[in-house]
């Protein structure tokens, strides 16, 4: 047998950490501050002074106590207590990447990181000339006009583009008339909800057997009321709808907008063109595609793309060069308003430009390429591991850049399905995969993305895992079932979680609802003990 | 397809023969086969135009650094910018912890695989629960102005009404913002801002505006502490009763540095509290450090309005072990699409460890301290710069860490002073003189922990040459 199909032995660091809450000990000190010097008290007096007798905290907050180290020490060990890509991540939807460090040490310097964005625009030319710089590689990827950054992640780009749309219609007259979004039940959920929160009806397209909703659907849903169409190609499935010109046409006919929500451009970038397809606009998530880090959820940058024609409806500002000085443009009176404040994150546009320039356009084709044979090649493997089925089986046709998959007959056949078979993953090191957006119209989904990251041996390493949890599965399910074994904590419980008497979101909370789970009930008592006593 | 002859740094694939290797065993024989499902005509006409590729590290480090050294710093230069925007200073350990690459790379795992970070993001729920004495705090939106405006369509949908009162004096990015998420008045679900006045000696909350603007269809009155041009709202308490009294919500923007000293708003009624998070251990970054929290009390009509993540401790299947899940995972727009609450995202949740970790670090004392000085800084600036022939401060006193500055008395405009005061090196304050005409040539003057008396006295005088 190969090496790479042997799956490695791994155990999570397990440090029985305490709730910060509990750490450290009265009177204790992480960082202190100077005293305001002499001369201030002698000018102002005592400080409590200041402030009027009915805004005066006297209760001091329930904040731990802790030494510096005993602060760093407790969040390295949380650090050491999350996977995090340390292994191997497939996660689908979400195409991880390398984040360059060099990148990350860049925007660390006090040349980004400590710059306000109300300094003169002359002493912020340097991020400026980035933005613009990076602005002009996503027009050439996609044909647009003018990129902006505001958005603070792919939703929030979506919900720029409908804040765009009322504004594009409300110039044209007709916003209240045109009030509905059409989208497909495979897009992603933000362009539904994000359509919903700006106040469109949102009319959604089922999937025909091909994977993609018909023409007919789209016929039938658009008319006068149509705002705009918000969609992604390819889908989650690995499926590239054919029809996506005619769809664009039809829309457009109507008088509607177009979005492409490129969260799948990995498998098409450098190959299609957003305009060149008709559409209006676009969006690229630069901390999944561009190789921004993703940090657990953001910061994140959802960029922001349209044409000439819908320009002057996008937020401000909108950074612009002029003849060499790069200025804000503040003064556009058609402008949407603003998504959020000032010009979005701009060290994750930073890092977005670094990758851009590392890899050219040859290596964001050659990146797209190594996507869709990585994740047929992992398809190939996948199909011959038992229990497990692929969507679309009779689809015939090679898949882009991720494929949804399901454990619908392990389920079945052995009770193990997609969410005990993640957990197993994580005790070989893998990170639990994506299963599926809602709907799950795949029983017990999960999607690998293989992206260009990572290498061959990595791959067959992944699929070693779900061949053991498969074997596993089959002959020791309740090995599986009560998985994980090898990771900090065992499987939690779900229970409290509905449960407005048990919820907690912050320790205030389980303090007054779990009195006796406190450390001195608790397993906890030793390891707090030991921890707040050295 | 042609594999290039040397291999990209970023991608192992790309190693010599791989490519070859892999369609051997899948079966095919190019990788363009493998693209069969794109129709020819959709192809795009030319290939993409980009710059140069920097395949060496040392290469591409010069290039973006000789661009970043184009930026001036607030390193380099004294600098008196606030409004939304905070330099304070960072702790190093927090520097560390968001850099960790288990943090920094990955996106989510599972309950168990990912223990560490959903403790830290708990750690940041519970500290800032400890600041604002309530029991539910989000895991952060995007920014202050978008934590304020899925705050005020909590309201809208509590209440059932569609008005908000919002204070006359707010950051106009932030107002903005707000405008957004209330929707044009062509949407059926449109909320209609309406503004407060506000006084013209204390720069607060107009009381008697309010009075006659509050009636039964208002959703929530919406207002902050310390204020836009940084005034402390000491009337929290009376204007969250009259909320009450009128069935609205109050929601109170606050800046959470100003806890150690400051009531708590969960002390004077505020039903919800946002804010910034940036102040909380984030640089600046450009503006890019922002983001916002959301929190309320802990009744379910509330818990279930929350638009985001919500993580809450929970049991193992192993006694007394800590795990963390998220609560009421089914409302927001993952599970619910256009039906969930708002939508949700990625946002800025690894800004929330950095919260967690300088939160960890200053401890009840650090911020009693931090409040302290930064109070007693900026009354003491203020004060200085009112000795300057021609300058005042619009509200002299009762203010946390910004204040505005007038510059009437000197006759020149705040354009003219700051370009002075950029020749001494010193980035003056933001100039309202275009957003609040009522406050004639005036600037909004940021002062914390970071300026010392003698950083103050460099502004006095730089000041008064330039009024001369």
């Amino acid at each position: 047998m190969r090496k790479d199909s042997e799956i490695r032995q791994f155990h999570a660091a397990k440090w029985h950490e305490p709730i910060v809450m509990e750490l450290g000990r009265p009177g204790a000190r992480g960082q202190v501050f100077a005293d305001p010097e002499q001369t201030i008290l002698d000018a102002v007096g005592d400080a409590s002074a200041l402030i009027p007798a009915a805004m005066r905290r006297k209760d001091r907050a329930e904040l731990p106590e802790m030494t510096e180290f005993e602060v760093q020490r407790h969040y390295l060990h949380l650090s050491q207590m999350t996977l995090g890509m340390m292994g191997i991540s497939l996660f689908g939807t979400c195409t991880m990447k390398y984040n360059s460090r060099m990148a990350e040490i860049a925007t660390n310097r006090p040349e980004l990181a400590e710059t306000h964005p109300y300094q003169p625009a002359e002493t912020l030319q340097g991020t400026m000339e980035i933005i613009h710089d990076f602005d002009l590689i996503l027009r050439s990827l996609s044909g647009m006009d003018q990129f902006v950054f505001q958005p603070g992640g792919g939703a929030d780009a979506a919900y720029t583009m409908t804040a765009v749309a009322r504004a594009y219609w409300q110039a044209k007259g007709q916003l209240g008339k045109r009030d509905e979004v059409i989208t497909s039940i495979q897009a992603h959920p933000c362009n539904a909800a994000t359509a919903a929160a700006a106040g469109f009806k949102v009319v959604t397209l089922p999937l025909e057997e091909n994977g993609y909703p018909s023409v007919e659907a789209l016929k039938a849903a658009v008319s006068d009321r149509t705002a705009l169409l918000m969609i992604n190609n390819p889908d989650d499935m690995g499926i590239y709808n054919p029809d996506i010109k005619e769809w664009v046409r039809i829309v457009k006919q109507a008088g509607g907008l177009c979005f492409y929500d490129h969260a799948n451009f990995n498998g098409v970038m450098g190959k299609l063109s957003a305009r060149e397809l008709g559409f209006d606009a676009c969006m690229f998530m630069l901390h999944k595609t561009f190789g921004g880090p993703k940090g657990g959820g953001g910061p994140a940058v959802g960029a922001f793309g349209c044409s000439e024609e819908l320009a002057p409806f996008l937020p401000t500002p909108v950074i612009v060069n002029n003849d060499g000085q790069y200025v804000l443009d503040e003064d556009r009176p058609q402008s949407s308003g603003k998504i959020r404040e000032f010009w979005g994150n701009v060290p994750i546009v930073v890092k977005a430009y670094a990758w851009a320039r590392c890899m050219g356009a040859d290596g964001i084709n050659l990146a797209s390429d190594i996507s869709v044979l990585a994740n047929n090649y992992m398809d190939h493997k996948l199909s011959s591991i038992r229990g497990v089925a692929k969507s679309h089986p009779d689809f015939g046709k090679w898949r882009m850049e991720m494929t949804r998959w399901g454990l619908g007959p392990m389920q079945e056949e052995t009770g193990i399905g997609t969410v005990e078979a993640a957990n197993r993953m994580a005790d070989f090191g893998i990170d639990p995969w994506w299963m599926s957006h809602e709907p799950w119209v795949v029983a017990e989904p999960f999607t690998p993305e293989a992206g260009e990251l990572w290498s061959k041996e990595d791959l067959d390493q992944w699929i070693a895992g779900l061949q053991q949890i498969s074997d596993e599965a089959y002959s020791n399910p309740e090995l599986v079932k009560t998985a994980p074994h090898n990771q900090p904590i065992a499987q939690i419980k779900g229970d409290w979680l509905e449960d407005p008497e048990a919820w907690a979101m912050t320790w205030r909370a389980y303090q007054r609802k779990h009195p006796a789970s406190g450390s001195d009930a608790s397993g906890r008592s030793s390891a707090t003990a030991a921890a707040g006593g050295d | 397809m042609t594999v290039e002859s040397r291999a990209h740094p970023w991608m192992a694939i790309s190693a010599p023969g791989v490519v070859e290797q892999m369609l051997q065993e899948i079966g095919a024989k190019t990788v363009d086969e493998l693209f069969e499902q794109v129709p020819k005509d959709h192809y795009r006409k030319l290939p993409p135009d980009l710059p140069p590729t920097l395949l060496s590290e040392a290469e591409l480090r010069r290039d973006l650094l000789g661009k970043l050294r184009k930026n001036r710093t607030c390193e380099e230069y004294l600098n008196f910018l606030g409004a939304g925007c905070w330099q304070h200073h960072v702790p190093s350990v927090v520097e560390e912890i968001v850099g960790r690459t288990e943090f920094m790379t990955n996106v989510w795992g599972s309950p168990q695989s990912d223990v560490g970070r959903n403790q830290a993001w708990f750690e940041f729920s519970s500290q800032l629960g400890a600041l604002l004495n309530m029991d539910v705090v989000q895991l952060p939106v995007y920014s202050w102005g978008c934590a304020a405006g899925h705050a005020i369509r909590m309201a809208a949908r509590l209440t059932g009404r569609k008005k908000v009162l919002v204070p006359k004096f707010i950051d106009p990015e932030r107002l903005s913002v707000i405008r957004t998420y209330c929707e044009p008045a062509e949407m059926k679900s449109h909320i209609e801002v309406v503004l407060v006045e506000a006084d013209p000696d204390s720069l607060c909350l107009d009381m008697e505006d309010l009075k006659s603007k509050i009636s039964s269809d208002v959703a929530a009155v919406y207002f902050e502490n310390p204020s836009y041009v940084g005034m402390i709202e000491a009337a929290g308490a009376e204007i969250a009763q009259l909320a009450r009294n009128n069935g609205a919500e109050t929601i109170v923007g606050v800046d959470p540095v100003s806890l150690g000293v400051i009531t708590a708003p969960g002390d004077y009624g505020a039903d919800i509290a946002v804010g910034p998070t940036q102040p909380l251990g984030v640089h600046m970054n450009g503006g890019g450090g922002v983001g916002g929290f959301l929190a309320s009390r802990d009744e379910e009509h509330y818990v279930r309005q929350f638009n985001g993540f919500l993580v809450s401790i929970t049991e193992t299947m192993t006694p007394g072990e800590y795990g963390f899940g998220l609560a009421c995972a089914h409302q927001n727009s993952y599970g619910m699409r256009e039906d969930g609450n708002d939508w949700t995202g990625n946002s800025v949740y690894l800004w929330a460890v950095a919260n967690a970790v300088y939160m960890s670090l200053l401890g009840p004392q650090g911020f009693v301290e931090l409040g302290q000085l930064i109070i007693s800084r900026a009354q003491f600036a203020a004060s200085r710069l009112q000795s300057i022939d021609g300058v005042s401060v619009s509200s002299p006193t009762g203010f946390f860490k910004e204040f505005v500055v007038n510059f009437d008395g000197t006759g020149k405009s705040v354009a003219e002073i700051n370009t002075g005061l950029m020749r001494s090196g010193i980035f003056g304050g933001k100039d309202l003189s275009a957003e609040i005409p009522e406050l004639g040539q005036s600037a909004l003057y940021c002062v914390t922990e970071i300026h010392n008396a003698a950083d103050i006295e460099t502004l006095v005088a730089a000041m008064a040459e330039v009024v001369q």
